[in-house]
């Protein structure tokens, strides 16, 4: 109940900032949107005692799926364009989530990277796809509807915000459930769980599948925020931003990585803006002050909060 | 307390109507121009912060009014001009962020070094119709594959780099048979290698390719592909690696004798000569995307620009420093002739009519807004040959292209143009 007035305040908030708001602060909060929905699935993974540091891999996808579509079949629906990233993301992760639902720890985390890099690899080999430059693509209509020119991103943005709260809702209901107390058993004790009768490679799998869906559904909504699509997105550095935000916003509650997502993207907005020669430096501090001084994230404050309310 | 009461209440007022005042006499609101460069990362040495030095020496001088002519009026039109910087890393996807950030804030944006940014940003521009103004990046896709009305690019595109590096070797060495290339393996060292490759098949029917190799970028050894190149047999070898690569390349294939064994064509080479000096062999073919650095021409705006940026920054400005000045010089061009006689700011819609198909002057001669339905400039090509003379790195037996013979004519793809025979 308290988590469905969550959901359409923040929906009711977001379609005001959509068509309100001025044109950068739209794009702001819709890439806030599609790393808010990535590191969401991080999440996921996380509660299962997993770090992923290639979800760039699913990232890029996600974007270069919603892309192809529109520079090699010359399909600019957005709406087709989200659910193909996120599908195209899925069905590599339900590949791939079958050898590496198999590991755990670090050699978990160095796969997971490795496979990131390997798509990396092909991209920048790949001339057609425009190499390291990247190419654009364009979406033109929501669900058959044409998009007015200056329009197009407030609808994407109230699209984006519809696809956040409905998958926050469900990741919500996943984890507050039989799944989610058997995923943090994972975490605390494999053994046990496979004791009482439940299979941690199920459960490892399936949330594998459930971050990879999620990041490709960011990278497209990520690629129409841009308009432009490059093999950066799958980049480590991309992946590390994805756990820096996770890191930042701790792992407590859903709402906690669209938090830290929106926090993120202001201060490197900030940094840039006003510290263009240190703005890596800036980011690099604030990561510290919370791993030194709010070790289990952003969140733990909003806790802490509420605790002594 | 009442006298204090209405002395304050007098005060304000009177504070209240000089802030009035003040914007009405201070009719010198400067004109912000972004500039976007990398100050950070592999491409900050060699390019970004040379191009950021030469960006505050012009606008400085600009605003002194002591730029030599036609840029002796002071700022633009005038008015002075405040810069606001900001870094070019981070990738195409920041970026369009930052830039998105930058246009409420400034009135013209002149930046990008990375081709990616600069795609990434051209169709962003257009939607934010903000001119802004590309300044360095190479690939010809921009106007090629995509028209704009915002978007304007005042450095030549990296086609006739290759293309003028090519002429000057079938001149030298009529009889060429073979070539091969070590480029770095992203889309500037993929899409250099192509238009030298076609260039030379256009050039020389039949000459044979011996290897191509494409190592990873930033690998900085190069053991591997040096051992490749010396065992291939060809007689020419190409690179447009840059910065660290590129010193790389020159310290580890030198003792091995690669500059020996074969005649090295280092495209986008120039900028390296002020770190290597005299560790680049002699007899290596060296260009400098453009007219620039040591191959600008004998005027007085190459000289202010090496002079001044000389004794402030005690090096030579090189391509990037280069360029930059000349996007900046090229708006100013443009935005007094779009003012004339006229007291007020010309309207960006009329900036941006002044600058379309305009020839301007800069640093590095003349700049022709040619292709790309006058969006895109066109410059004379430079390439010489180095020499170790006295002690100095010296650039010799320098050949100047006209800017009609080494860009497509417009309209035409670039990679068409090459294949085709690189007619008009």
């Amino acid at each position: 109940m308290k988590a469905a007035i969550v959901a359409i305040a923040s929906l009711v908030a977001l379609t005001g900032l959509a068509l309100l708001s001025p044109q950068w602060l739209v794009f702001m909060a819709m890439l806030a949107l599609a790393k808010g929905v990535v590191v969401l699935g991080l999440l996921v993974l996380m509660r299962t005692g997993l770090v992923s540091f290639g979800q760039g891999l699913y990232f890029g996808i996600g974007a270069y799926a919603a892309a192809l579509l529109s520079h090699h079949l010359h399909v600019a629906d957005a709406a087709v364009m989200l659910l193909t990233g996120a599908a195209a993301a899925g069905l590599v992760a339900a590949l791939l989530g079958l050898l590496l639902a198999g590991y755990r720890d670090i050699f978990f985390a160095m796969l997971s990277l490795a496979f990131s890099m390997i798509l990396y690899g092909v991209l920048v080999k790949s001339a057609a796809l425009g190499s390291t430059d990247g190419f654009n693509l364009h979406a033109r209509t929501f669900f058959g509807v044409a998009l007015a020119p200056g329009m197009e991103r407030r609808v994407f943005l109230i699209a984006g915000a519809v696809c956040a709260v409905v998958v926050a809702l469900l990741v919500h209901r996943l984890l507050g459930g039989h799944w989610g107390r058997l995923a943090t058993g994972v975490r605390d004790n494999e053994l046990r769980v496979a004791y009482l009768g439940a299979s941690p490679y199920r459960v490892v799998y399936v949330n594998y599948l459930i971050a990879g869906a999620l990041a490709g559904l960011g990278g497209a909504l990520a690629a129409l925020a841009v308009g432009h699509v490059d093999p950066e997105m799958t980049y480590w550095t991309t992946s590390g931003e994805f756990v820096f935000i996770a890191i930042l916003g701790g792992i407590q509650s859903i709402l906690a990585p669209f938090m830290a997502a929106t926090i993120f993207e202001a201060l490197r907005t900030i940094a840039s803006q006003y510290a263009p020669n240190v703005w890596q430096m800036s980011l690099g501090l604030a990561m510290l002050a919370i791993i030194m001084f709010l070790p289990a994230g952003l969140w733990t404050l909003a806790e802490r909060r509420r605790r002594s309310a | 307390m009442r006298p204090l009461s209405s002395f304050g209440l007098r005060a304000a007022l009177a504070a209240f109507v000089v802030l009035l005042a003040v914007p009405a006499s201070q009719a010198q609101q400067p004109l912000k121009v972004g500039i976007v460069t990398f100050l950070s990362g592999p491409a900050a040495g060699p390019f970004g912060v040379p191009a950021r030095n030469a960006a505050e020496l012009t606008a400085e001088l600009l605003n002194a009014g002591t730029v030599p002519a036609p840029y002796s009026q002071k700022g633009f039109g005038g008015t002075p001009i405040e810069l606001v910087i900001i870094d070019e890393a981070g990738g195409p996807q920041k970026q369009v962020a930052e830039y998105r950030n930058l246009v409420p804030r400034v009135d013209i944006v002149i930046g990008y070094i990375s081709s990616g940014d600069c795609l990434a940003i051209a169709p962003v521009a257009e939607e934010q119709k903000k001119l802004t103004v590309l300044f360095d990046c190479g690939t010809p896709r921009i106007f090629e594959d995509a028209s704009y009305k915002y978007v304007f690019r005042t450095g030549p595109t990296g086609t006739m780099d290759n293309v003028s590096v090519a002429l000057y070797l079938v001149e030298r060495t009529p009889n060429v048979k073979s070539i091969a290339g070590l480029n770095q393996n992203y889309a500037w060292g993929q899409d250099s290698w192509a238009d030298f490759e076609n260039a030379m098949k256009t050039l020389k029917p039949g000459i044979e390719v011996k290897t191509s190799q494409m190592p990873k970028l930033f690998a900085g050894q190069f053991g591997a592909e040096i051992t490749t190149l010396l065992g291939s047999g060809a007689e020419v070898v190409h690179s447009s690696m840059w910065g660290g690569d590129l010193e790389g390349l020159v310290l580890q294939g030198a003792p091995r004798g690669l500059f020996e064994k074969h005649k090295v064509v280092l495209s986008a080479g120039e900028p390296a000569i002020n770190r290597l000096g005299t560790r680049i062999p002699d007899g290596t073919i060296l260009g400098a995307r453009g007219p620039f650095g040591p191959f600008a021409p004998d005027t007085d705006l190459a000289r202010w620009l090496k002079t001044t940026y000389q004794d402030r920054y005690h090096v030579p400005p090189n391509y990037a420093s280069f360029k930059m000045t000349q996007a900046i010089l090229g708006v100013k061009a443009a935005y007094e002739k779009a003012k004339g006689s006229g007291n007020g700011a010309p309207d960006q819609d009329k900036i941006i009519a002044a600058l379309e198909n305009l020839t301007f002057e800069g640093p590095g001669g003349p700049v022709k807004m040619a292709l790309g339905k006058g969006h895109q400039a066109i410059m004379d090509a430079a390439v010489g040959t180095t020499k170790v003379e006295g002690g100095e790195l010296k650039i010799v037996d320098v050949a100047r292209y006209s800017a009609d013979k080494v860009n497509p004519p417009d309209g035409v793809k670039s990679e068409a143009w090459i294949k085709s025979g690189l007619k008009k």
